[in-house]
């Protein structure tokens, strides 16, 4: 996937120019709080650039269609499946697992997973972490979910968040290991440390 | 994947200019669908107008008081939209009945009406599918159709809209906004897109290059809701799904607007049932006779017969429940 060879002049538009495999475009991509100017094949897409471009191989390609999360990030601050997303079309900051924690300390979601033992073979991991980090700050928002019925959700203020509802709101993120009951008890525990 | 070039567009007519430059350019906004069928081999665009960056993610009140949502608005967005949950919660349900919630952050409202059909045979190359390579077949009338319609298909093709959101919008009355070559056009989402007769290559009655810019909806007309069944709690495609507004005074059924999801090449709105339904009592009996009325068209499958039972239950369940919330 080293796209090395075509690498060319920056024509500071993010139009695309031909390279040897197909056309290329210049893509500024910022990722965990730095700046990357790339050259990248169009094809690329966001999960490509991470992993074989800027050696961030936190977010995985489990499906590498949009199906089982584990190439989940977040974009702009809000969670996307990286695998679906072309880098060329991409222009808000990115946070990977790799970016989520604070001044040598792990994010609360992460410090919780390690405290429920939360994973089995750990490869869909991180793209659980970075889901459940979104997940927090939508139910934060207020966004409503498919089990709320309409009439009991909350017009304002913070989702009430049931094991139900981080269930649901985890959907999508497969643990094929079935590390689902402790995924549930660690972002619920982070959920208590966020609203405390 | 196939190369491709990509295109930015910053304004809507520089958009249009753009995609004509290629007679198989497509639109790129979430491209949840779109990046995916290219990974397939389905699409292959020789050419992506990104229109990700137009000025069409806006949803507001419009004069009469319906809405007026712009096709680039992310579906989690419209979801959770103060206006869409008080007003229209059919569409809110509807669309957090749909795909993840990673998926909802990208997929746009104009993307979701121009989904393609999961049909295993549309998405698998190494198939003939009538919809993908006109005149080649199509192996799901007697091969693995269990998910696939029970109404309005044809010899040509047995392919599901698989959208939940435009199941809704069905129901709703929504009307979608178009900017073509030609110029700007409007039409009811009803008549957006087409049943397969014998072009099932057509989704829609979109014209090339045309671009869906607006969804509108009018004004309320009832309560609403959204029911769907699914092989999995969540993140799963209807195997049939209900959207019903309703309207209920003295008693008798004022207005009711019933739209099938799951059972066809596109949103099914029951026009047979409504017939049944206007004026008559609110009443289960009135309900399951008016959902029979219009199921008598379905002509299921080898394997997906179920659907029938499934979709009339599902209907009959909402509509009552509308009415004794009413």
């Amino acid at each position: 996937m080293d796209r090395e060879g075509t690498a060319g002049r920056d024509d500071g538009r993010g139009e695309g120019r031909d390279g040897p495999e197909g056309p290329t475009s210049s893509v500024t991509l910022r990722v965990n709080g730095t700046v990357h100017a790339l050259r990248l094949d169009n094809r690329t897409t966001l999960l490509d650039a991470l992993r074989e471009h800027l050696d961030l191989t936190g977010a995985k390609k489990g499906c590498d269609h949009g199906q089982c999360g584990a190439c989940t990030v977040l974009v702009g601050g809000r969670r996307v499946n990286s695998c679906l997303l072309l880098a060329v079309a991409c222009d808000e900051p990115v946070t990977t697992v790799e970016g989520l924690a604070r001044d040598g300390r792990l994010h609360p979601l992460q410090e919780a997973f390690v405290a429920r033992d939360a994973l089995q073979c750990g490869y869909c991991t991180p793209g659980q972490i970075c889901s459940a980090v979104a997940l927090l700050d939508e139910a934060a928002a207020g966004h409503p979910s498919h089990v709320t019925p309409p009439h009991a959700a909350r017009a304002e203020g913070a989702a009430d968040l049931t094991r139900d509802e981080i269930r649901e709101r985890m959907s999508g993120n497969l643990c094929r290991c079935g590390a689902y009951p402790h995924i549930v008890d660690a972002v619920a525990d982070a959920h208590r440390e966020t609203v405390r | 994947m196939k190369p491709f070039e990509h295109v930015r567009a910053e304004r809507t007519e520089r958009a249009l200019a753009a995609h004509a430059r290629h007679p198989r350019a497509q639109y790129l906004a979430g491209g949840t669908n779109l990046v995916d069928l290219m990974k397939l081999g389905v699409l292959d665009p020789p050419l992506l107008v990104d229109i990700g960056r137009l000025p069409l993610d806006t949803v507001a009140e419009t004069s009469d008081g319906g809405l007026g949502i712009g096709a680039t608005v992310r579906n989690s967005d419209l979801a959770a939209h103060p206006l869409v949950r008080s007003r229209y919660p059919v569409l809110s349900q509807a669309l957090l009945s749909g795909a993840s919630p990673q998926l909802r952050n990208v997929a746009t409202t104009g993307g979701n009406l121009l989904q393609r059909t999961r049909c295993p045979y549309f998405q698998d190359v190494s198939h003939p599918c009538n919809k993908r390579e006109p005149g080649t077949g199509c192996p799901a009338r007697d091969g693995v159709h269990r998910d696939l319609a029970v109404l309005g298909h044809s010899a040509h093709c047995v392919a599901t809209h698989p959208s939940d959101m435009a199941v809704a919008l069905a129901a709703l009355d929504a009307r979608v906004r178009l900017l073509g070559p030609d110029g700007a056009r409007e039409l009811p989402l009803t008549d957006f897109h087409r049943l397969p007769g014998d072009r099932p290559e057509r989704d829609t009655v979109l014209r090339p290059g045309e671009l869906v810019t607006e969804v509108v909806l009018p004004p309320p007309a009832g309560t609403s809701a959204y029911r769907k069944a699914r092989d999995r709690a969540s993140y799963a495609f209807a195997l049939a799904s209900v959207a019903a507004v309703l309207a209920v005074a003295d008693g008798r059924v004022r207005h009711a607007a019933l739209a099938f999801g799951g059972l066809a090449h596109r949103p099914w709105r029951a026009r047979a049932a409504e017939e049944v339904l206007r004026g008559a009592p609110a009443d289960e009996e009135t309900f399951a006779r008016a959902v029979d009325a219009e199921l008598a068209a379905a002509r299921p499958l080898r394997d997906n017969g179920f659907k029938v039972p499934l979709a009339r239950g599902l209907a009959v369940r909402v509509l009552t429940d509308l009415a004794a919330a009413s």
